[in-house]
């Protein structure tokens, strides 16, 4: 596709100041096994072209899956006319922003590797499924794989060259068991929560092998365990409850579009204001945030944003202090204030918006054995499966799958149920311990929800093992 | 009436298919598509308008009891589209070859064809625009105008055609005091109307005014509640994540499995129904089913019925109700109850006045416990009448408890609530629902 699309490009015609095409082409492939029974195989290809204009002072897009010269001249005069019928009342005023003419490449790790067959998926996921289906209590279970190839391109009237090939594997297994009026559910690192960058490689990272057995022995474990207790206590957070963690009381505050108002009438505003960043105290001294689109394995790494920026890894909060906002060049301008190259659209027919992409703790110095020995009275909290938040990000209630009690320094009995809730602005200043690379997971979720129209995207997040202090935990009425 | 260039494009392809198909293999294809106009604003103006046009064909080619599937974006011209559509019909007849026989495999055998076309043409989006920031001069508005047709269409090779075409449109804005506090609005439907959209600008206007007062922040406990039609949107919600769903129920994952073991229920005034008649979804679905009118799922508190997919339905032994994959209401009607709703506020009496709800989840589904925040215009109310915003504040309780011992009323009115999501598409769902008064509601923080 890209060199027909360069060629059509330079022959579109337009008088707007600035413009720029950005194509997707992504291939996605779905395959799963639920209880024993192979589901029918499901395929897509999705390809289009979003089309920019800044004219006059305003700017317009329109997308289209019309590939042709023709199509494209049609999205772009659309765009054109949006930029202009919009100019008089546009927020930003787009002659302040530059033409940008970024060049480059990216590819995630094994994209040039074969992927796997139809049939080896086939018998990895029968072989779970098999696995995990050993007890009838066991109602419901399921094994099932989601591998994606896209290729980004993004043009501009400046020259602008970037091509971004992205090859991603989300594998999946989940139970459920039922007995006495009870269901618990357990799942490998929640739903679709092992996604990264890059092959089949994915599997051998997380011991996917094997896992089935596993799995469901903990959903019969939770189903016989008696509900987390409550009261003040200290929380051990698993990576796997560390990526909702961070991903709905750091990251979501800290979009700079949100602070700016944007998201006021549908995902939300932020407790964080501008005049924040460069004094206030978000965390504990152990407290260092990264936002970080280098990590290979990561799923949301790039080169590039959706609106041509260079990615580099950027600090956000170091030693507890906010230095940085995730804001993408549009909201920079707007904010006269650093941010990050996160401009990102979850496919060709949506507008970049600041999105997280992989925001990371920084792991510390604690292994886990130890951080379990200092907790005198709490719980071991993993793998999210509930998540529920105010809308200037706030107000948190978090539920995990897995609970396990930690008393006098030792792992005990193990209960269902397990949440917590707290307030951002304070929580993270109880941050007490933070794990060691031995502890540190790279996670991550295709599932982030945000922006008017709705928009899905992809984000990593990394994260060692943490210990809080004084969290409100409780259990349910099951 | 003269089809759509759209229909025209999906006949054609429908035909192409059918003219390709091999003995002894069936297929059918759905047609999602829209052209879209999303016009975004923020402090009372533009900040992102533009234009997506999408067509997106989803082909299921079927050989005995062996079946694939593959979604394509295609660009709307047939001679274009014809050899990668073929291409994917070839390639997913390799792909079914070796794959086993499918158990759950169901789809529809006799031929229900329909048509549906709504198509009232809608002014200039830039026209309503202006209007609206017109009418906004000097408010912090913050909101997305969505609109233009959407398309829904099924073909298979057994002759069935269906089509379902609506023009329809979507603002949704918040009027902002200052922070969180906000009241926000929403204005959709088929035919624009500037007296219609007039009127709920005044409504938010005075809405906004009560705004004005010094917030309180109410301490975690028990309180009275009104639940406007709004933010049951939230509370039905958690009931269509599984709750009614005949493979959740099956397999007891459903928050609702307690009902069907007669071990819960519902206060007698409560009835749900997926009401596709009342609703905005077309009445076929992927697999070529036809959706009943209504299918009563609660009826006086308890559990009659569930939504039920052809796959389920093979899996359990069911009759499938034209449910799609999810399982999920797509036209959810409540039904109303005996409350004036011009006396909720009376019958409320003292307590919280709850405009909107946020980001709810479970936090307990088999015990149907959810959580979430209070959001937008949520008041005060002393004696029947507003009196002060309350700051955001969390819920924690079970539905069974909200809708049931705890329900005081439900409103005779009902509102239809059409769903502003546009992941992926512009959503077709829609709610129909009234507001509910209830004696306690378990505030935590």
């Amino acid at each position: 596709m890209n060199e027909s699309l360069r060629g059509d490009f330079q022959h579109l015609r337009c008088t707007g100041d600035f413009w720029s095409l950005r194509a997707v082409d992504e291939r996605a492939e779905n395959f799963a096994v639920r209880k024993n029974v192979p589901q029918p195989p499901a395929t897509s290809a999705d390809c289009g072209a979003m089309l920019t204009v800044y004219a006059d002072g305003g700017c317009g897009y329109a997308a289209t899956s019309d590939l042709s010269r023709a199509g494209l001249q049609r999205a772009l005069d659309r765009a054109s006319g949006w930029a202009r019928a919009s100019a008089a009342r546009s927020l930003i005023d787009f002659r302040a922003l530059p033409n940008i003419a970024p060049r480059g490449e990216y590819a995630s790790p094994d994209t040039a590797a074969r992927p796997w067959s139809r049939s080896e998926w086939y018998d990895l996921l029968a072989a779970e499924s098999r696995e995990a289906g050993f007890d009838s209590r066991i109602v419901d279970w399921e094994a099932s794989v989601e591998a994606r190839i896209a290729r980004h391109t993004y043009l501009t009237s400046a020259g602008g060259e970037v091509v971004q090939l992205f090859r991603f594997v989300m594998p999946n297994l989940s139970v459920s068991a039922h007995a006495g009026g009870d269901t618990q559910t357990r799942t490998l690192n929640g739903y679709r929560g092992l996604a990264q960058q890059g092959g089949e490689s994915i599997l051998d990272r997380f011991g996917f092998r094997g896992s089935g057995r596993r799995i469901a022995d903990e959903a019969l474990q939770l189903l016989a365990a008696p509900n987390c207790p409550h009261g003040k206590m200290d929380v051990l957070l698993m990576p796997d409850q560390m990526v909702l963690q961070i991903h709905e009381s750091i990251g979501h505050p800290l979009e700079l579009d949100r602070i700016l108002g944007d998201e006021r009438n549908f995902a939300g505003t932020s407790f964080v204001t501008l005049d924040m960043f460069g004094s206030y105290r978000y965390g504990s001294e152990l407290l260092n945030v990264s936002f970080d689109p280098t990590r290979a394995e990561e799923l949301a790494s790039y080169g590039f944003d959706d609106d041509g920026a260079p990615a580099e890894k950027a600090f956000l909060i170091r030693r507890g202090i906010l230095e940085r906002p995730l804001g993408g060049t549009i909201s920079q301008a707007r904010a006269k204030m650093a941010g990050v190259a996160n401009a990102r659209a979850d496919g060709w027919n949506r507008p970049p918006i600041d999105r997280m992409a992989n925001l990371n703790i920084e792991p510390g110095d604690a292994d886990l054995d130890a951080m379990i020995a200092g907790i005198e009275h709490g719980v071991l909290m993993a793998t999210n499966s509930s998540w529920s938040i105010d809308d200037s990000r706030n107000k948190f209630q978090f539920g995990c799958e897995w609970g396990q009690l930690i008393e006098r320094g030792k792992l005990t009995t193990v209960v269902k149920n397990p949440n917590y809730r707290g307030i951002s602005a304070n929580f993270w200043r109880s941050l007490a311990r933070v794990g060691n690379a031995t502890t540190f997971e790279v996670l991550g979720t295709p599932y982030c929800g945000k922006g008017e129209p709705s928009q899905l995207i992809r984000v990593g997040h990394a994260s060692p093992a943490c210990v809080f202090t004084g969290v409100d935990v409780f259990g349910g009425d099951s | 009436m003269a089809l759509s260039t759209m229909e025209s494009y999906f006949n054609e392809l429908a035909a192409l298919l059918d003219r390709a198909l091999l003995p002894g293999e069936v297929y059918s294809c759905t047609l999602e598509a829209e052209v879209s106009d999303f016009v975004r604003m923020n402090r009372g103006k533009i900040r992102q308008p533009g234009t997506v046009e999408q067509r997106y064909v989803r082909l299921h080619l079927i050989a005995g009891r062996k079946h694939a599937q593959h979604c394509m974006s295609v660009c709307g011209d047939l001679a274009r589209d014809r050899e990668p559509l073929l291409q994917a019909l070839v390639a997913l007849r390799g792909t079914v070859t070796d794959l086993p026989d499918d158990p759950h495999l169901h789809y529809a055998t006799d031929v229900h064809s329909s048509r549906v076309v709504r198509s009232t043409p809608l002014p200039a989006p830039d026209g309503i625009i202006a209007t609206v920031l017109d009418a906004a001069h000097g408010l912090d508005l913050v909101g997305i105008y969505a609109a233009g047709p959407v398309y829904r269409g099924f073909a298979n090779s057994l002759g069935q055609r269906n089509w379902h075409e609506v023009t329809s449109f979507n603002l949704q804005w918040s009027l902002y005091h200052r922070a969180d506090k906000a009241v926000k609005t929403a204005y959709g439907g088929f035919e624009w109307s500037d007296q219609a959209f007039a009127a709920k600008m005044r409504g938010a206007r005075d809405r906004l005014a009560l705004l004005a007062v010094p917030a309180r922040s109410l301490e975690p406990g028990s309180y009275r509640a009104y639940l406007t039609p709004a933010a049951m949107e939230e509370i039905a919600s958690m009931l269509c994540w599984g709750g009614f769903s005949g493979r959740a129920l099956a397999t007891r994952q459903s928050c609702l499995f307690r009902m069907q073991e007669g071990a819960a229920a519902l206060d007698a005034s409560v009835s749900f129904s997926e009401n596709t008649a009342g609703g905005v979804a077309p009445a076929f679905q992927d697999e070529g089913f036809a959706r009943p009118a209504s299918v009563p799922l609660v009826t006086n508190g308890k559990l009659v019925g569930s939504l039920v997919s052809p796959r389920t339905a093979k899996e359990f032994e069911l009759a499938t109700n034209g449910a799609n994959a999810s399982e999920s209401p797509e036209s959810l009607e409540m039904a109303g109850g005996v409350l004036a709703g011009e006396d909720a506020l009376a019958a409320l009496d003292t307590g919280l006045y709850i405009g909107n709800l946020w980001y709810l989840n479970f936090s307990d589904r088999p015990a149907c416990r959810v959580t979430g925040m209070t959001r937008f215009a949520s008041f005060w109310v002393d004696r029947g009448r507003i009196v002060a915003p309350v700051n955001v504040m969390r819920f924690d309780d079970s539905i069974y408890r909200l809708l049931g011992e705890h329900l005081v009323g439900l409103t005779a009115e009902s509102e239809l609530v059409v769903s502003g999501d546009s992941y992926r598409a512009r959503s077709v769902s829609s709610m129909r629902l009234p507001g509910a008064v209830v004696s306690e509601m378990a505030f935590t923080l």
